[in-house]
């Protein structure tokens, strides 16, 4: 098992530093892509922190499954780079970009489990394939998994016998259930209940205060958006238009930002990808008129590891580098940074703040 | 895959038999690479033969019948009636066998495997295989081209039995053949390489059948109309090749093996 043995190796090489870290930090440089004539995105840079949260959002249709697919190596983008622990998952021979592979978890948009497999099997198959534990250990680890997504009972069920929601747990599970480096979920809420969304927001933040895993999640649900991650990215007309801490972005005065957080018809996202300069001039117009009504965006606290699990490494580092960065942020974004760092914390407590 | 700028025409035509190629050497590659799998293996094989193996059989007597009926009369015309038999179980286990077995499989169990694999393409099931790290190639790939062409040699050995026995059925009741004739015009030019080469081109056969369902099921347009375009287009190409493949091997076995007794 090499991948296991590289986890040690990164394991030991990380126990001089003072936070034993699992996660990996995930680099992308200038990433480019195209299908046929239609570029999707273009010169994408960003840096996902090891083991912190980072949330992608965007307008449907501006590639976010597309960017999680290029991240993982199954979409190959025609320029740029993507960096995981010096293993570039595009340019890269196969054979590194498979082992490469084995450190990620993903869920799929609808779990993209196998249609002849049971729920069980299909959880238990990374462990199958890429461990040598007894088949008990393995039903204890799968079982386990299936209760914590809430699919307790259900092992025996085929994909096609169960909801869309069901099953996107079910791929959820999948993806964890070998304690991977980098968890990528590609819309966790979709076709989810608001009650399961929020319990999913809550196993996302105990899995990375567990294993400490660099995770990216594309949503466009800004419940998630707002209470779940160390940091948001937007894709929006082919561009990465902002990536940073959550306050800074959720306190972002950038126009395309500012409508997609408050779900408003007018800006420069239309109903296709983007407005015309006709349509934006006749909005602009509109102004005078009475301001519709707005969902307004406070920020909330972020979300804490439930009681009795250990305080979030990622958290952690995440609160020295946004200190470093304090003085180049805005006004309103530092003041929602320190109001979270004291808010009352319920669990995972962290010696940080 | 990028469009390059230039459009050289057949280029794309040219790429896809290249990626044809490519997978039939990772197939080759992979069928050596552990872990093995066993039990996805003896699974194909069992589907394979049993969707197979009546329509083979039932196909095999009529056609042995009919190369037996046609060589017959052509020979009573040449006065050569007594090498009847020879001349039919040549062509049967050199020619019929193989293809009818190749057909077969491509049309019962290349198309399953091709909708099997193609279903589980667009569903994600391989992109979320190779996520994990496990080959798609090497898990459900191989051993269905591996299936193929164990049922295709097999299966050969029914059919040129099949097929003889229909032939010699025909041949001694409908055209007054004589036992003793068929028999002595069949070992007098028959010899065992006519049985290897028959093998050899099931194998292939069978081989060839299996990677191009694998290939189209791996690569459909999006949606289930593809997955139903794949399957067609995955036994219509199959044949293509099937006889393509078959020609240049007998040209090749008539330069190379000489005839018996010349």
């Amino acid at each position: 098992m090499p991948w296991l043995l590289g986890r040690n190796v990164l394991e030991t090489s990380c126990l001089s530093r003072v936070v034993v870290s699992l996660g990996i930090e995930v680099v992308v440089e200038g990433l480019t892509k195209e299908f046929g004539r239609q570029t999707i995105w273009r010169d994408v840079t960003l840096t996902l922190p090891e083991g912190e949260v980072s949330v992608l959002l965007g307008p449907s249709g501006t590639g976010k499954t597309v960017f999680l697919k290029s991240l993982v190596g199954l979409l190959k983008p025609e320029e740029g780079r993507v960096l995981i622990d010096g293993v570039d998952m595009v340019n890269d021979r196969d054979r590194d970009v498979f082992e490469a592979r084995k450190r990620f978890g993903l869920m799929f948009q609808d779990g993209a489990l196998f249609g002849s497999m049971p729920l069980f099997d299909n959880i238990a198959f990374p462990l199958r394939e890429h461990t040598r534990k007894k088949e008990q250990e393995i039903r204890r680890i799968v079982l386990e998994r299936m209760e914590m997504v809430g699919l307790g009972g259900e092992e025996r069920k085929l994909p096609g016998q169960i909801s869309g929601g069901m099953r996107k747990r079910a791929g959820l599970a999948r993806a964890l259930v070998l304690d991977p480096e980098i968890i990528l979920c590609d819309e966790p809420d979709s076709g989810l209940d608001p009650v399961r969304t929020a319990h999913i927001s809550q196993l996302l933040i105990d899995v990375n205060a567990r294993i400490d895993a660099t995770m990216l999640i594309v949503t466009h649900n800004i419940d998630i958006a707002a209470t779940v991650p160390d940091n948001i990215g937007m894709l929006y007309r082919r561009d990465l238009v902002a990536f940073g801490p959550r306050e800074a972005l959720l306190t972002s005065d950038e126009p395309a930002v500012l409508q997609f957080l408050h779900g408003d018809t007018r800006g420069p996202i239309g109903m296709s990808e983007e407005k015309d300069a006709a349509l934006l001039a006749a909005e602009a117009a509109d102004t005078a008129g009475p301001a519709r009504t707005r969902r307004t965006i406070e920020i909330p606290p972020q979300l804490r590891p439930t009681p009795g699990m250990p305080p979030r490494q990622g958290e952690h580092r995440h609160s020295l580098r946004v200190d470093e960065m304090l003085p180049r942020l805005s006004y309103p974004a530092q003041q929602a940074i320190w109001a979270n760092r004291n808010h009352p914390q319920e669990g995972g407590r962290n010696g940080a703040n | 895959m990028a469009a390059p700028d230039t459009v050289v025409p057949g280029a794309g035509a040219l790429r896809q038999v290249g990626r044809l190629f490519a997978l039939a050497g990772t197939v080759l590659v992979m069928s050596f690479r552990r872990p093995f799998q066993l039990r996805e293996l003896i699974q194909q094989f069992w589907f394979i033969a049993s969707v197979a193996i009546l329509p083979t059989a039932l196909v095999s007597i009529p056609f042995g019948a009919v190369i037996s009926l046609q060589v017959g009369s052509l020979a009573k015309q040449l006065g050569a009636q007594s090498l009847t038999g020879g001349a039919s179980v040549l062509a049967v286990v050199q020619q019929a066998s193989p293809l009818i077995v190749a057909l077969l499989i491509s049309g019962a169990a290349g198309s399953a495997i091709c909708a099997d694999l193609g279903s589980r393409t667009i569903r994600e099931e391989m992109d979320a295989m190779e996520v994990m790290g496990v080959s798609p190639v090497q898990r459900l790939v191989v051993p269905r081209v591996l299936a193929c062409m164990a049922v295709a040699v097999l299966l050969n050995g029914l059919v040129s039995v099949v097929g003889v026995a229909g032939g010699y059925f025909f041949n001694v009741m409908m055209q007054d053949g004589t036992p003793g004739a068929y028999l002595a015009s069949f070992s007098a030019l028959a010899q065992l390489p006519d049985l290897y080469v028959g093998e050899l081109k099931a194998l292939l056969f069978g081989f060839i059948a299996g990677v191009v369902a694998a290939y189209r099921g791996l690569n459909p347009s999006p949606g289930p109309k593809g997955v139903g375009d794949a399957v067609n287009q995955s036994v219509v190409i199959t044949f293509l090749m099937l006889f393509f493949v078959n020609l240049v091997l007998t040209v090749i076995y008539l330069q190379v093996v000489p005839p018996k007794g010349a």
